[in-house]
């Protein structure tokens, strides 16, 4: 093996082990920020500041009954889980950690992770369907129809910073933001991929499909053991994908002041985000079904493409100029 | 959408609280003296048991965690042969305390009673009797009672006049 093919399949194990990390380790500061929040202190008793909750944790669910219901689908419903682990790792193929830290640097990066993310919503719609429980099934419809429709203004708010970067790649969308994040001229943008974000990994507030007050658990419901834990990881991965695609695509990824290596300052930013998507968990209510379709459709659709036909006209003005 | 970012700007100060969280088993709460907790019998001054064996607190009992059954001894003093309280059915209600004409039966402010074996949380009369008289010193109550035992005749009690003689008119 030559040099170039040692070092990629170190970055490719390297990545892999890092999401394996993160996974758990989201677990454990979830819960500690979440108890920061609303006044108390979280699981402080297994090692350090509860560190070791997580071990538990982890023992806990692969020592569990690995339980499938006589009623369900069997096939479906063992592959459900590994649907989203899969999309999930799959998209981090595309994300740049620092220069030259990346798996896959495809000229098509966002259109992949688009992609995947919607391959995750299979996950969902087999885990439910396959549970034969009508809470499952509802929790799967609710999650199909939030995905997809998220998905659409999801993909629509990202043209902006393509438009402005000029491709697709997000090695040259980090590139193109060294002399201002395209948090200033995409704000719009910004905001809608968070919020659509948000809804891809059907964190709170718009866990609807699982809306543990009115569907149990939703499409989960009927999963124990370590095939609710691939959901459990799938759902922390998410978050991490998420935070650190809005890294990349307007807080300009790696970049910043030069006394911190670039791959510290993405994983700085990175957590900043995480602890936004836990704040937001904290403290917003969850919204009815309705009213999430609606200020998808009627609001942020509307605002996306305008928002994309501003960012066009101006990119097309300063080029005739 | 402002009060969205406001009511996460006063999740995110509640970082800065005081945390509510009791770390329990380092730190307790304390417990006031009317607490209802662990269920005991207590003893006079003179260290003789106050429970007469009169079936209230069984009766009030809701649950039936409580079975007794009283005895005379040879001064004609009733007390309980057995006393039983099963605390894995006891409800801490206190209606027992509330029953209990001679204040022998207390609750007291301690809950850490927790057994590995259920069997074990069947408390017979040497675990529950203490060696004290609990919320209410001082108190005897065949001292105070009108009831002749031996040892105390009619009129002997506190505050209790001679018994009036109802075969003389001498007055």
């Amino acid at each position: 093996m030559d040099e170039s093919t040692l070092n990629h399949l170190f970055i490719v194990g390297g990545v892999l082990a890092g999401l394996l990390i993160v996974a758990p380790g989201l677990i454990w500061l979830e819960r500690r920020l979440l108890a920061l929040w609303q006044d108390r202190y979280g699981p402080n008793r297994a090692g350090p500041f509860g560190v070791l909750i997580v071990l538990a944790d982890t023992l806990k669910l692969f020592f569990k009954e690995d339980w499938i219901p006589p009623f369900a689908d069997k096939a479906v419903f063992v592959m459900a889980p590994a649907i989203v682990m899969i999309t999930v790792f799959l998209s981090f193929v595309i994300i740049p950690f620092a220069p030259g830290v990346i798996v896959a640097n495809l000229n098509i990066g966002i259109l992949f992770f688009l992609a995947m993310s919607s391959m995750g919503a299979y996950s969902i719609i087999l885990g439910g369907w396959a549970s034969n429980n009508k809470y499952a099934l509802l929790g799967a419809m609710r999650g199909a129809a939030q995905m997809i429709s998220y998905e659409v203004f999801m993909g629509l708010a990202l043209m902006g910073t393509v438009l402005l970067a000029g491709s697709f790649s997000l090695v040259d969308i980090v590139e193109a933001q060294r002399g201002l994040w395209f948090v200033v001229p995409q704000f719009v943008g910004f905001v809608i991929f968070l919020i659509a974000g948000i809804a891809e990994t059907h964190r709170l507030p718009f866990d609807i499909p699982e809306a543990e007050s009115e569907l149990i658990a939703g499409f989960h419901s009927e999963y124990s053991g370590m095939k609710f834990g691939m959901f459990f990881v799938g759902e922390y991965l998410g978050i991490t994908l998420i935070s650190s695609l809005t890294v990349c695509l307007f807080f300009g990824g790696w970049l910043g002041p030069a006394f911190l290596p670039p791959l510290v300052w993405f994983v700085l930013k990175t957590f900043a985000f995480i602890c936004l998507f836990i704040l937001l968990r904290a403290s917003l209510p969850r919204p009815r079904y309705d009213q999430l379709m609606e200020f998808g459709w009627k609001i942020l659709l509307p605002l996306t493409l305008i928002n994309l036909m501003v960012t066009a006209g101006i990119v097309l003005m300063n080029e005739s100029l | 959408m402002f009060s969205i970012v406001r009511s996460m700007w006063i999740t995110f100060m509640h970082m800065f609280h005081k945390r509510e969280t009791v770390q329990y088993p380092e730190q307790k709460n304390k417990l006031t003296t009317r607490w209802r907790g662990r269920i005991v019998l207590t003893r006079d001054p003179d260290m003789g048991e106050r429970c007469v064996g009169c079936y209230l607190c069984a009766a009030a009992c809701p649950v039936d965690c409580i079975s007794l059954q009283a005895t005379e001894d040879e001064h004609g003093r009733r007390y309980p042969e057995f006393f039983r309280i099963n605390f894995s059915r006891c409800i801490f209600c206190g209606y027992c305390e509330e029953a209990c004409p001679t204040y022998a039966i207390q609750l007291i402010p301690d809950f850490e009673m927790a057994e590995y074996n259920r069997q074990n949380l069947v408390y017979e009369k040497k675990d529950l009797l203490i060696d004290g008289q609990g919320k209410y010193p001082g108190y005897n109550y065949y001292k105070v009672a009108g009831l002749a035992i031996g040892g105390k005749d009619k009129g002997e009690a506190q505050n209790e006049s001679e018994p009036v003689d109802v075969k003389s008119l001498i007055p």
